[in-house]
């Protein structure tokens, strides 16, 4: 059941600072983060991203207005019984010297254990299924500080879910991660808000992986009230477009990822059909030549066309005089031997 | 799943037995303490001192009762307490190279015994006239005074400040500072102070008859009872100040905690023994090195026990027949403690680059 676990109002956050006036970073912040889903929060460096997540966390006081989870205002947690809502995952790097992986997520059950902390038999067994849910049971007996960067996220992770909190927050948890480490993360954070009710907020720079996982979009940047939707929606009524373009950088609606204009050079025609024909496409617009497909027929100065598919040969036609080539490489060549001709 | 219980259970029984080696070691050079020295004393005699108390050799009765037994409790203690502060300075400020010494209060304790010593004239003149009257009280109280006053600043700037790096640093400065000022006092002393300031700077297990064990004992036990109280509070901070404080730990109330047992073992130790070298530095490293895990639950008790044993085999180097009165502990402390820490570095620097 789908609920609202954390919502602010008129929230401003930023950096206390004693004797100097506050840093405001954002204000009159007013959201809503639902369980059962995965929010990813998104925009550029400086946008406040990760101080907004410093604040769910407790780490730092709301300059103004309130952070409220589960009916009941932040501050008024202890920071033990804040330890059983929200459990975090920090960028910063964890180094333990000798350390096994079930032992870091066994301190996941601090909130819950005795004086001494030492585990009991059911926290065993929470921290096992920890580790089962994100796929390192194998890891269970290693030293974390032997382990991948893309290993150690999934042990933050699983502390994170032997913490048993409705709340997740994640600073960034694909950072320095290899693409399948990051596709794998993210899934299994899918797997916690679907599976297990939790409510999962992460920041992020990936855009294309929080548009294919996220349920959720928040849209942060500086001077600009934060958008909320599902991704989809903020795609079509062009926020995303709005937030990330930038001179040279324009959000493509067709392919749903940003591309990189190049300064245009000459027009190229270009006809065929198959993975080669569109992988061309992207390798003469990548050297900056716009691309067309209509004007073929027409009379053209540059004209590229793709005689067979299966080995791909390419016919270069450059004023009028042919030559036939064997890979993409080859047909930059001549171009960029022939470029003072049609910049 | 069973394979990976039954490595566990591996861990635990290669702990239990490096704690069962480390107290068999303990007991034994507890004894070799008490054995060996410049006077020769049987074994059995030893035993009979100890257990029975019976003797018909007065003199030998003397040197263990008085002499060699409180100065092995002294070591024990010592060993023990540096060792604790030195774990909790290296945890809390994340940073392998701290040590009791980091906070400033040997520093304190140096200074007060310094200014006890330098600086008051006395109506009998030199500072060993007082202390031929006083025995090593004014001492004591000199470098108490001292090791608070510092732990004293230390903790209103704990209060204050968010970051322990911040407090590493204000620790050091402080350190600096009242070195200097010592500095400054043995520049303008006389010879015969300078030579005591300088003998007490060496440092001594054999300064604490049993009428001062007493407050010796208390303030080093508290101090390692708060330790072992901070067991949960310390394994969380390993994560990070900010991991710890999601995991419900208190930050600002464990970092006093933490200074004020610090700065009791370190006052302590200091005030009756001189300031230490290495041991608070070394010991940490060497337990966690010989358990092989950096869990306080297993490390509060193996600095305790490890501090001890090496304290204990510190001592009996210095007092070898031969060696008799002519080392002082800290050399014997930081030949064993510098290649201690050069090991470590040599470790790391190897690790990196495999890395």
């Amino acid at each position: 059941m789908k609920k609202c676990v954390l919502h602010t109002s008129d929230l401003a956050i930023g950096f206390r600072s004693t004797g100097k006036r506050d840093t405001v970073l954002h204000s009159g912040i007013n959201l809503q983060l639902f369980s059962d889903e995965i929010t990813c929060l998104l925009g550029p460096n400086g946008a406040g991203k990760s101080t907004l997540l410093r604040t769910f966390s407790g780490f730092l006081p709301p300059l103004n207005g309130a952070v409220t989870i589960d009916e009941k205002e932040l501050d008024s947690y202890s920071s033990s019984a804040l330890a059983k809502k929200v459990s975090v995952v920090l960028t910063e790097k964890v180094e333990l010297g000798s350390f096994q992986v079930f032992s870091v997520v066994a301190l996941g059950r601090s909130p819950y254990t005795g004086f001494l902390g030492r585990i009991s038999a059911h926290d065993t067994l929470i921290i096992d299924k920890a580790l089962e849910s994100t796929g390192i049971s194998h890891l269970r007996n290693r030293n974390f500080d032997e382990l991948s960067d893309g290993e150690k996220q999934k042990v933050m992770i699983a502390k994170s879910l032997a913490q048993e909190t409705p709340v997740i927050l994640l600073d960034e948890p694909t950072a320095f991660l290899d693409f399948p480490s990051k596709t794998e993360t993210l899934s299994l954070l899918r797997e916690a808000a679907w599976k297990q009710g939790k409510t999962v907020l992460l920041s992020t720079h990936d855009l294309n992986l929080a548009l294919s996982f996220a349920d959720k979009i928040w849209l942060m940047a500086k001077d600009k009230p934060i958008v909320t939707g599902t991704p989809e929606d903020l795609v079509l009524d062009g926020h995303f477009a709005d937030f990330f373009n930038k001179e040279n950088t324009r959000f493509d609606l067709a392919s749903g990822s940003f591309v990189f204009e190049s300064p245009k050079k000459a027009e190229i025609a270009v006809s065929g059909s198959g993975h080669s024909f569109i992988w061309l496409k992207k390798a003469l617009s990548r050297k900056g030549f716009r691309v067309s497909e209509k004007m073929f027929n027409k009379p053209s100065t540059l004209k590229i066309s793709i005689l067979e598919e299966e080995k791909p040969t390419f016919n270069v036609e450059i004023n009028g005089e042919k030559m036939v080539v064997g890979n993409i490489a080859e047909v930059l060549e001549i171009l960029e031997g022939s470029n003072n001709n049609f910049e | 799943m069973r394979n990976s219980e039954n490595s566990i259970q591996a861990v635990s029984s290669w702990n239990f037995r490096i704690f069962v080696i480390l107290i068999i070691g303990f007991f034994v050079f507890f004894l070799l303490n008490i054995m060996l020295g410049s006077v020769y004393i049987p074994m059995s005699e030893v035993l009979s001192i100890l257990f029975s108390g019976g003797t018909n050799h007065v003199l030998h009765h003397t040197i263990i009762i008085n002499t060699r037994l409180p100065q092995a409790v002294t070591a024990i203690l010592a060993g023990a307490g540096l060792g604790a502060a030195g774990l909790m300075m290296q945890t809390l400020f994340r940073n392998p190279l701290a040590g009791p010494s980091v906070l400033g209060v040997s520093s304190g304790a140096s200074l007060g015994v310094a200014v006890m010593m330098l600086f008051i004239n006395f109506p009998g003149g030199t500072f060993q006239v007082l202390s031929q009257v006083t025995g090593n009280i004014s001492v004591i109280i000199a470098a108490f005074a001292g090791a608070f006053g510092v732990l004293l600043l230390i903790g209103v700037v704990a209060g204050r400040f968010k970051s322990s790096a911040t407090i590493l640093i204000i620790g050091m400065m402080i350190s600096y500072a009242l070195t200097s000022l010592t500095g400054v006092l043995q520049f303008y002393s006389l010879k015969e102070d300078l030579q005591a300031f300088v003998i007490w700077g060496l440092g001594s297990f054999a300064n604490v008859a049993w009428g001062q064990m007493n407050f010796f004992a208390t303030f080093t036990i508290i101090g390692l009872l708060l330790a072992l109280m901070l067991i949960k509070p310390l394994n969380t901070l390993l994560l990070g100040e900010n991991y710890a404080h999601n995991l419900g730990t208190n930050i600002r109330r464990t970092r006093i905690f933490i200074i004020v047992s610090t700065g009791l073992l370190t006052a302590a130790v200091t005030a009756y023994c001189g300031p230490i070298a290495f041991l608070g530095l070394a010991v940490p490293h060497l337990s966690r090195n010989l358990f092989k895990t950096s869990d306080h639950f297993i490390n509060v008790p193996g600095v305790i026990i490890t501090g001890a044993l090496v304290a204990l085999v510190c001592n009996l180097i210095a007092r070898l027949p031969g060696f008799d009165g002519a080392l002082p502990i800290n050399a014997v402390t930081s030949v064993i403690g510098a290649p201690v820490v050069i090991w470590i570095i040599v470790k790391q620097s190897k690790f990196r680059a495999e890395a």
